[in-house]
């Protein structure tokens, strides 16, 4: 097992990398489901969940995984910071150092902040990137891909790649960490990955993106036949700086509907990293069928985030061992 | 009376000879400076300088300057700043009147002006606000700045665009009362709301909101075809991408009267830098892809760019020890933009000292009308010189600003600054900048002459 | 370094042998039996043993009673040696709550192996009773913990290791001191 310092960018992982990631997570999912869901492997260890930003769900999903290896765990809320007046992002990590924190679990609202983190020398403990602007969310890709694999191959998931899976990523793409991130490992893991936007919700420049673009989700979901679709979260101030007209077309152009639950394969995934916005991207009909993932997503995300702090953290601290 | 004979010193890379200075004009060349200072009154001791090696070029102008004061003197002073320029083999700069208060009042420019006089080092050239606050609202009162000690003859709102377009016609057409000129920052704000990059491939990648190449190249088209329409004259600061070149190549062959500048930082650094998220690359404009610097380094050799301009935007370290978004936008530039001409022009093999002395001193002191910048190299020209030794590589650090957002460190580059002349005094010497400044009484027609049309 | 075989194949199966049997001896049958081998090797061994008992007792069906105990996320010393592969536990058919679990190890050194398996197994339910079976006790414990079933005492020194290799993963059978 090799052992990663920070987990930044899906493009910090191999491919034997991340399918070591996503074998220690099937060992975690089983310790989620037997009545005593915690292992002793991170005693002694302190996590801090350092978020600039809300999320509720990121946040409880780590401090669940740190809690169940049983690292001490502080939330440690700085909304509204460092941009804006306050205490600035150099402060709070040089705090934290202080306070002896082994582990950064960091959400901020600026692309790179975890990067910037990782890189200043501010602070020796492991960061993991839990969402950075618009830039990237490792671990939702890790729990995506978990996710992907394990209906596929159920039992027998371990050691296996995404090689031929075809994965269509629909949605608001240019202000999407959701989607960088899965671009990023879906390829490493072999998968074939399309994307599905408004032109407005790409970006300018995806020419080096390795992926195949479309505009139309019906004609996407016609011709690829896409092993799992993946519903990006809109969000709604987009609508009000002309990304697109209003909430009702881009529902109908590209929400999913129950007209294309009947045009997916009889096994595929439709996957929403949450929370969803009913109506809009996704349909009740849709969100609540056998096709989605939506809660397995959230079980998951427990196990691979204890797989992610499992390997970050479990060596010797402030030794730089990428 | 003070004097030096320059021994053996290459004027623009031509053969050595030698330079007599007294005071503060060129008193002689050639053979006869040797004869005059040798055939000198034995009372009057004439200092020999051997310059064996180095090129003499006259003393750098530079168009776009942040020299902070008043205002954000924790970044720079007139001082720090001009002490900078003369590290950089600069004699004059114009500061930028994005200060606090706004130099957009007489008042204002004057205090800057006058702090330049006692700084000593360079100099210094107040630039005046377009607009009252730089809000892009009210012309500011352009004419009184014109008007007073400080002769007013460049207008800008830099840092932010004049993007209205009635009021962009307007500065234009009121500023040839005093043959000024309205130099563009040119962005189109709502095309770049919240913009921290250039838009291409690396923004994708990083997530961070791009800045479209269409944003400046917008600006820039509407204001040539202004500029035309009402006979005024345009400067474009800072032009940074491939596209801009173009329109600036379009104009200036319909005969347009606008002139272009380049930044150093444009001319030598790209976009991939961002992805390391060091703020110390955040700059506006944003650095652009390599075709552009290509593109910019061909135009500044062809003369479709006029000059070379520093955009010295020293920062304190907080505002750039933090995440990208929150950091603030420039970088240093007076002490590295000697060698990135050297790169550009000398080194490349491409072009000529006498290019480098027109996109350095020439081209900007016309632009800027200041008829004692910018003079050939000649008997009885006034001693404003910069001695290059292009042999020399260097560490491209910034010794004199207060500042440290110098995205160069690390880099060795080629061309040094040995010796800055300035007005007949050594700002810098062997090296090292003066530890004070020009110790003469201020010359009373430091810009007299700025009314000579050019 | 000189490497000197201690036990050859044959010596191994005669100890697995030995061990299966006192196993049923101690146990007086094969109710509730269950064995849980110890990743790598005491997996191996466990089977090995297993199949003896089964050979002996039809009762014993190695299908439902053996499994298999990572206990990686339960060693003390992760932070010194971090990059131990983390596998699969398999609990065995039967389960272990109120079952007589014999952990099956290849080598008892320090003991915390050991110390780490018993956290484990407290994670997983409550056995009726606990034992230790090993083929090779080595000495120089650390921990209040001994073997139950040994098939042999090797005393050696700290510099010395020892390798316990089986035809399953190594090729070959035997155990060798390297010194």
């Amino acid at each position: 097992m090799s052992s990663l310092k920070h987990l930044l960018s899906a493009a910090d992982l191999s491919r034997d990398a991340a399918i070591n990631l996503l074998d220690i997570a099937e060992t975690m999912s089983s310790v989620n489901d037997r009545e005593i869901k915690k292992l002793p492997t991170l005693r002694g260890k302190t996590v801090v969940n350092l978020f600039f930003e809300d999320s509720t769900r990121t946040r409880i999903s780590f401090e669940l995984a740190a809690k169940r290896l049983s690292a001490d765990v502080i939330n440690f809320s700085a909304k509204g910071s460092s941009v804006s007046k306050g205490e600035s992002l150099k402060d709070t990590a040089q705090t934290l150092e202080a306070m002896g924190a082994d582990g950064v679990v960091i959400r901020h609202p600026a692309s790179g902040a975890a990067y910037t983190l990782a890189h200043s020398g501010w602070i020796n403990g492991s960061i993991v990137n839990a969402g950075d602007g618009t830039h990237e969310h490792p671990t939702q890709a890790l729990l995506d891909a978990f996710t992907i694999r394990r209906r596929l191959h159920g039992a027998a998931s371990s050691g296996k790649d995404l090689a031929g899976v075809k994965v269509a990523v629909v949605g608001d793409v240019l202000h999407s960490r959701v989607a960088r991130s899965n671009l990023l490992l879906l390829n490493t893991l072999g998968a074939e990955v399309h994307l599905v936007a408004p032109p407005t919700l790409l970006p300018a420049n995806s020419s080096a993106w390795n992926a195949v673009i479309h505009f139309s989700l019906d004609e996407m979901l016609q011709t690829v036949k896409p092993d799992a679709v993946m519903m990006l979260r809109v969000q709604l101030e987009r609508m009000n700086a002309a990304y697109f007209p209003s909430e009702r077309e881009y529902a109908r152009v590209w929400g999913f509907n129950a007209d294309r639950l009947a045009m997916l394969r009889e096994n595929a995934l439709l996957m929403h990293p949450g929370p969803m916005n009913r109506g809009l991207e996704i349909s009740a009909a849709a969100a609540d069928s056998p096709n989605s993932t939506v809660l397995e997503q959230v079980a998951n995300g427990v196990s691979v985030r204890m797989a992610v702090l499992f390997n970050l953290l479990s060596g010797e601290r402030s030794i730089d061992n990428v | 009376m003070s004097k030096f004979l320059l021994k053996n010193v290459s004027l623009l890379g031509e053969a050595p000879t030698d330079v007599l200075i007294q005071d503060d004009l060129i008193a002689a060349i050639g053979a006869d400076a040797a004869g005059k200072a040798a055939n000198h009154d034995s009372a009057e001791s004439v200092e020999i300088i051997d310059c064996a090696g180095l090129i003499a070029v006259p003393g750098l102008v530079d168009l776009h300057t942040h020299l902070r004061e008043p205002g954000f003197e924790a970044s720079e002073t007139v001082l720090s700043g001009t002490r900078s320029a003369a590290a950089g083999g600069f004699t004059a700069v114009h500061a930028m009147a994005n200060t606090s208060p706004v130099a957009d009042t007489a008042g204002v420019v004057e205090q800057v002006w006058s702090l330049g006089l006692v700084a000593g080092f360079a100099d210094v050239v107040p630039v005046g606000a377009v607009t009252v606050g730089l809000e892009g609202k009210q012309l500011a009162e352009l004419a009184a700045m014109a008007d007073s000690r400080a002769q007013v003859r460049v207008f800008s709102d830099d840092g932010k665009c004049v993007s209205d377009p009635l009021l962009m016609r307007r500065a234009l057409e009121y500023v040839k009362a005093f043959d000024g000129v309205i130099a563009q920052h040119s962005q189109e704000p709502r095309l770049t709301e919240g913009a921290q990059m250039n838009e291409g491939i690396v923004s994708a990648e990083l997530g961070l909101v791009g800045w479209p190449a269409v944003a400046e190249e917008s600006i820039i088209a509407r204001d040539v075809l202004l500029a035309e329409h009402v006979g005024s004259r345009l400067h474009v600061c800072h032009l940074s991408t491939a596209g801009s070149v173009e329109i600036v190549r379009w104009a200036k062959a319909r005969g347009i009267n606008v002139t272009a500048e380049v930044t150093p930082h444009h001319l030598l650094l790209t976009d991939e830098l961002a992805r390391s998220y060091d703020a110390v690359y955040k700059v506006n404009p944003p650095l652009r892809t390599q075709a552009d610097v290509l593109a910019l380094r061909e135009a500044l050799i062809d003369g479709t760019i006029d000059i070379i301009a520093t955009d010295h935007a020293p920062h304190p370290d907080e505002s750039k020890d933090c995440e990208w978004n929150a950091a603030a936008f420039g970088m240093l530039g007076l002490e590295i933009a000697a060698s990135v001409a050297h790169d550009v022009l000398i080194a490349s093999g491409k072009s000529t000292w006498q290019r480098f002395a027109e996109v350095l001193s020439h081209n900007p002191s016309k632009i800027g009308r200041l008829a004692q910048q910018g003079q050939a190299i000649a008997v009885g020209s006034i001693a404003n010189l910069a001695l290059i030794d292009p042999s020399q590589t260097r560490d491209a650090v910034s010794t004199e600003s207060r500042s440290h957002n110098n995205p160069y460190l690390g880099l060795k580059v080629g061309g040094e600054v040995v010796h800055t002349i300035y007005r007949g005094y050594f700002t810098k010497r062997d090296g090292k900048v003066a530890a004070g400044g020009r110790n003469h009484a201020a010359p009373t027609d430091v810009n007299s002459a700025a009314k000579v049309s050019n | 370094m000189v490497a000197r075989t201690v036990l050859t194949g044959d010596d191994i199966d005669r100890a697995v042998t030995r061990i299966a049997h006192e196993i049923i001896e101690s146990n007086h049958g094969v109710s509730d039996l269950v064995l849980l081998g110890i990743p790598t090797r005491g997996v191996i061994l466990a089977n090995r043993i297993a199949k003896i008992i089964a050979r002996n007792d039809a009762n014993f069906s190695p299908a439902d009673a053996v499994g298999r105990l990572d206990i990686t996320m339960y060693r003390d010393d992760l932070a010194s040696n971090p990059t131990r592969e983390v596998t699969e536990t398999v609990e065995p058919g039967l389960g272990i709550d109120n079952r007589v679990v014999v952990l099956v190890d290849d080598v008892l050194y320090s003991g915390r192996t050991i110390r780490a398996a018993l956290d484990a197994l407290s994670d997983l339910g409550r056995p009726k009773v606990v034992r230790l079976a090993v083929l090779v006790d080595r000495g120089h414990r650390e921990l209040p913990i001994r073997a139950d079933f040994v098939g042999k005492n090797l005393p050696t020194s700290r510099e010395e290791r020892i390798q316990v290799q089986l035809l399953e993963i190594d090729g070959s059978n035997g155990v060798l001191i390297e010194s």
